[in-house]
């Protein structure tokens, strides 16, 4: 059932870029059903997960053989991983749907664009063949590109060939590695489970492993490759960078457990010396990610620009992600899948309040100016949704984000204490930075003066939109949903987390 | 081979030779007819329009006479060595660029219809056919002679064919470099023949290879280097590798649109086809001459850098194609280069090539029909062409994208293939730097296609005016996009059909 989220999600671009240009309304209520439908599937997709209790072999849904020469297989399949991530997938989708409804120019590009990428995304995650996921992997960055050059704001052109440049490059590396392994492990099977299967010797795992991991995270924005991010995200428009945040760092995340971990785990054996008490590439990918969440906590502090703040920040909490890789433990992992899908919900809620709630009815985002305005009188529904998105992100008990920081807290202490040390300076600054964007933006104490009074009375902001509510309500029920029963994703992550670091099938 | 050979002899008549060359015959009686008949309606001062559309209707069904000729009867495989009247049988599979070059060469008449530099279509398409007969030959000649003969009559057709807008100065000059560049580089190639004869003592490429095999095992290595180098630079110059590719840039700036399609792609399968032929022979001698692979090797790695990073400079679309194809003759010379290492399958090497060539066309034909409407292939005269004219600016994603290498598109699988091909064939240190190198680059080129896509769909446009283009061209532009997306989406599509040619 879950491949229909792709299949769907092509044929609406498809069809959505025959759409008439001059009727945006069908082409949005069409976007809009398309991502509901994919949601639909992949909440029923992630629901029948339930009845396949413990499995230890991801459920294949299809396996054709694709190029017969080479071996690649047209395998979609799913574990509890795959389906929390495809999950988080069409709840972001609908949302980014939700929060680009007052987009007018040339729409039915827009949306074509914006599905085309959400099904590379849904395909990422459900490729059970290391190059299906490849070709999906790279699907997703064309449409970025476009997203942000044509439909961004601040220097969208530069922040998008950025992007694109970054993730070109990334993926570069990523198919220098895929062909080296392929060709080392000699298999007629290109599926993950065959090649994780085919022994790839240990001293090519050491050199290949960082290549491919490192390709990965680049567009997981590790420390120090992570320009593109907040660059990217600041120029993207509003459904663009919740996508951004909210899906495709994940990609990234993603292909680095799966691929990276997955097909060679003695990538992270130990070198053998110690360099700058660094012993093995794990260590040194750790205390990258921790940089990453001390580094993007302490840039976001400095920010004037509000929307960059959300951009560092997301940096930061996807340096958890990758700490929580690397701890190779089980709840260290279960944290990081966890704080994926955190993550995905939480910065696509701010994304959206930055970018489409104030950005499009203040045309600014300049806490200097956006002080004087008083948006907490102005805009209560935005300056409410603020402190509550902005809470969930500071990892306050009850939100997604506190258990699945806290597994990778833990993980992490288990494997190294300094890891968790170090990384708490970055969940204090994290507290900061929100606390300092909220009283910035939204309940500045700055006096306007008569002047901008005036201005304020002739100038009264555009009324807050259905689909802007329904879209906060969203993501806001599924970060406290996720918060409060945390089971409800972790049985599924458990044991695929389990399954894959026991080194087994994928 | 000698029984066979025997047997083969006996058996050759001049009926035997007529069926064999029965391809080249239809294409060069095509030829005539174009001639006669567009003469005929210049006389009867017919419409230019009418004259170009059907000079290039006959053309392309000379094509598909041809085309028959090479699929059906039992011939298939077999061609002539014309010089000395005998026999032979070509490498398996080669009558598989026939049929590329063919196509091709539909494809390109086709977009002529649209095309209005020459009140000459007559002249123009026979020419056209000529030289795609010479290309025909070259790709299957076995034999030094016909292969230069062959060779002799492709370039003579583009010298032509790239002077042909007798109005616009840019083509005359574009005409004369091709030509001083040419007419040097086939005085190298055949320099480097002329050794091999003299070592060998013939000209059959099997003969050459055991007298050079002799030669080289008996103190002629010295001679049998200058012999490859020399190949090496006057083919080199054909497939517009680094450091012999001067001429393209202009080339394909100067020709007209169609002119500089043909020889980006026609030209180019059947100098790829002939580098095949060559290297396969020899590389027939295992262990002693692994000069010809690391010339490969050397011209590839040039090829693919220098092409790559002076098209990030380029500010004409043609120009910038031009760059773009000698970092792609890059790639493929690189699968060639591991190919004649072991002989394997050239089946990726092919596969390259052909996709190249069909995506190309595409690009021309879109430049060619900006060109016309806004009279300049600068990158700017793309700006807001998504809303000049949707379906084109649709095609040049597809086709952009796909010689970027971005998948599911059929360009992703070509570098994919070859890559992996290549790693196959030699994983070592060595191999894994240059396909790193090439993957490296690809990445680079994405930048440039970008730069005109850019202009196609992100950048506000300057002048909303529609462009119109010909019925028949936007059909053919879809063909080749729809191809182009198909392909990409089915790769086993095109590749379990090449490997039906090798079976």
């Amino acid at each position: 059932m879950l491949p229909w989220t792709i299949y769907i999600s092509f044929a609406g671009a498809l069809v959505s870029a025959l759409c008439p240009k001059d009727k945006p309304v069908l082409a949005r209520w069409f976007a809009l059903v398309v991502s509901v439908a994919g949601l639909a599937i992949a909440v029923g997709g992630y629901a029948a997960g339930f009845s396949q209790p413990r499995q230890v072999f991801p459920q294949v849904f299809i396996d054709a053989l694709w190029v017969p020469s080479m071996g690649i297989h047209f395998l979609l399949a799913a574990d509890g991983i795959s389906r929390v991530l495809v999950l988080l997938t069409g709840i972001a989708a609908v949302a980014g749907v939700l929060f680009s409804w007052n987009v007018d120019l040339r729409t039915n590009q827009f949306f074509a664009f914006y599905l085309a990428l959400i099904g590379g995304v849904y395909g990422v995650f459900l490729s059970g063949d290391l190059f299906l996921l490849f070709v999906f992997y790279e699907i997703a960055i064309v449409p970025k590109y476009f997203l942000i050059a044509i439909w961004g704001s601040t220097r969208r052109e530069y922040g998008a060939m950025k992007l694109a440049l970054y993730s070109f490059t990334g993926s570069a590396m990523v198919l220098i590695g895929l062909l080296a392994a392929y060709v080392t492990a000699g298999s007629h099977s290109t599926a993950l489970a065959a090649l994780a299967n085919a022994g790839l010797p240990v001293r090519f795992q050491m050199w290949c492993f960082p290549l491919v991991f490192v390709g990965f995270a680049i567009l997981a924005g590790m420390w120090p490759f992570h320009t593109w991010a907040p660059t990217g995200h600041v120029a993207a428009p509003t459904a663009a960078s919740m996508l951004l945040a909210g899906v495709v760092m994940k990609l990234g995340a993603y292909g680095c457990l799966r691929v990276g971990i997955g097909l060679f785990p003695h990538g992270l054996d130990s070198w053998g010396f110690t360099l700058l008490g660094l012993a093995s590439w794990r260590d040194v990918f750790a205390w990258l990610a921790v940089i990453g969440i001390v580094y993007g906590a302490l840039v976001a502090l400095a920010q004037t620009d509000f929307k960059f703040v959300i951009g560092y920040s997301s940096v930061s909490h996807m340096g958890f992600v990758l700490l929580g890789l690397m701890t190779l433990n089980q709840i260290g992992v279960d944290g990081a899948v966890l704080q994926m899908f955190s993550h995905g919900i939480i910065a696509g809620l701010l994304f959206a309040i930055v970018g489409r709630v104030v950005y499009d009815r203040t045309h600014t985002r300049q806490f200097a100016e956006l002080g004087p305005m008083h948006l907490s009188r102005r805009l209560p529904f935005a300056a409410w949704a603020f402190v509550f998105a902005g809470v969930a992100s500071m990892g306050l008990p009850g939100f997604s984000g506190f258990v699945a920081e806290l597994q990778v807290l833990v993980g992490a202490w288990q494997a190294n204490p300094w890891w968790t040390i170090v990384s708490g300076i970055g969940i204090i600054v994290g507290v900061a930075y929100i606390w300092r964007a909220l009283q910035k933006a939204f309940f500045s104490d700055v006096l306007p003066t008569a002047h901008e009074l005036e201005a304020e009375q002739h100038h009264k902001l555009a009324p807050i939109t259905w689909p802007e509510i329904a879209g906060v309500v969203l993501l806001g029920a599924c970060t406290l949903a996720a918060g409060l029963y945390p089971r409800i994703l972790l049985d599924q992550i458990e044991p695929a987390v389990k399954t894959l670091l026991a080194g087994g099938a994928q | 081979m000698t029984e066979r050979t025997a047997f083969i002899e006996a058996a050759m008549s001049y009926s035997a030779i007529f069926r064999a060359t029965l391809p080249e015959t239809a294409l060069e009686v095509a030829a005539l007819l174009v001639l006669v008949v567009d003469l005929v309606l210049s006389r009867r001062k017919e419409d230019q329009d009418d004259r170009t559309t059907l000079a290039a209707v006959l053309g392309v069904f000379g094509c598909a006479a041809s085309f028959w000729a090479v699929c059906a009867g039992g011939w298939r495989g077999w061609n002539i060595d014309a010089g000395l009247l005998r026999p032979y049988l070509p490498l398996a599979g080669h009558d598989v660029y026939q049929v590329a070059i063919l196509v091709l060469t539909a494809l390109t008449l086709l977009l002529l219809i649209d095309s209005e530099f020459t009140r000459n279509p007559g002249e123009y398409v026979s020419v056209v056919l000529m030289a795609a007969a010479g290309g025909l030959i070259v790709a299957t000649a076995f034999d030094l002679l016909v292969i230069f003969v062959g060779l002799e009559l492709l370039s003579l057709g583009l010298y032509i064919l790239t002077a042909f807008a007798k109005q616009s100065g840019k083509s005359a000059e574009a005409a004369l470099k091709y030509y001083l560049f040419g007419g040097m580089s086939a005085a190298f190639l055949l320099f480097g023949f002329s050794y091999l004869y003299g070592i060998s003592g013939s000209t059959n490429l099997i003969r050459v290879m055991r007298g050079v095999n002799y030669a080289g095992a008996n103190g002629g290595a010295p001679l049998i280097l200058i012999a490859f180098v020399m190949i090496a630079a006057g083919l080199g110059f054909k497939v517009a590798a680094v450091p012999f590719h001067f001429w393209a840039p202009d080339t394909y700036e100067g020709a007209p649109a169609p002119s500089a399609a043909f020889i980006a792609s026609v030209s180019k399968v059947a100098s790829f086809a002939l580098l095949i032929s060559i290297s396969s022979t020899l590389c027939w001698t295992p262990g002693i001459f692994t000069a010809w692979p690391r010339i490969l090797t050397v011209l590839a790695a040039a090829s693919m850098v220098l092409g790559n990073l002076a098209a990030l400079a380029q500010s004409s679309v043609r120009r910038l194609l031009a760059y773009s194809a000698i970092a792609h003759a890059g790639y493929i010379l690189l699968g060639l280069a591991f190919y004649s290492w072991t002989n394997v399958t050239a089946e990726p090497v092919f596969y390259y090539i052909v996709t190249y060539g069909l995506t190309t066309i595409g690009a021309f034909g879109v430049v060619g029909v900006v060109e016309r409407a806004t009279g300049s292939d600068k990158l700017d005269s793309f700006l807001g062409l998504h809303k000049r004219n949707p379906l084109l600016a649709a095609v040049l994603l597809v086709l952009f994208l796909s010689l970027a290498g971005i998948p599911p598109l059929v360009g992703f699988w070509a570098k994919f293939n070859l890559f992996a091909a290549v790693l196959a064939v030699g994983a070592g240190p060595v191999s894994f730097t240059l396909v790193a190198l090439a993957i490296a680059f690809s990445a680079v080129s994405l930048y440039y296609y970008l730069q005109v896509l850019k202009r196609a769909y992100v950048m506000p446009a300057v002048d909303e005016t529609p462009i119109q283009a010909h019925p028949v061209t936007l059909a053919v532009l879809l063909v080749i996009a729809a191809a182009v997306v198909v392909l990409g989406c089915f790769p086993a599509l095109l590749q379990s059909w090449i490997a039906s040619f090798y079976a």
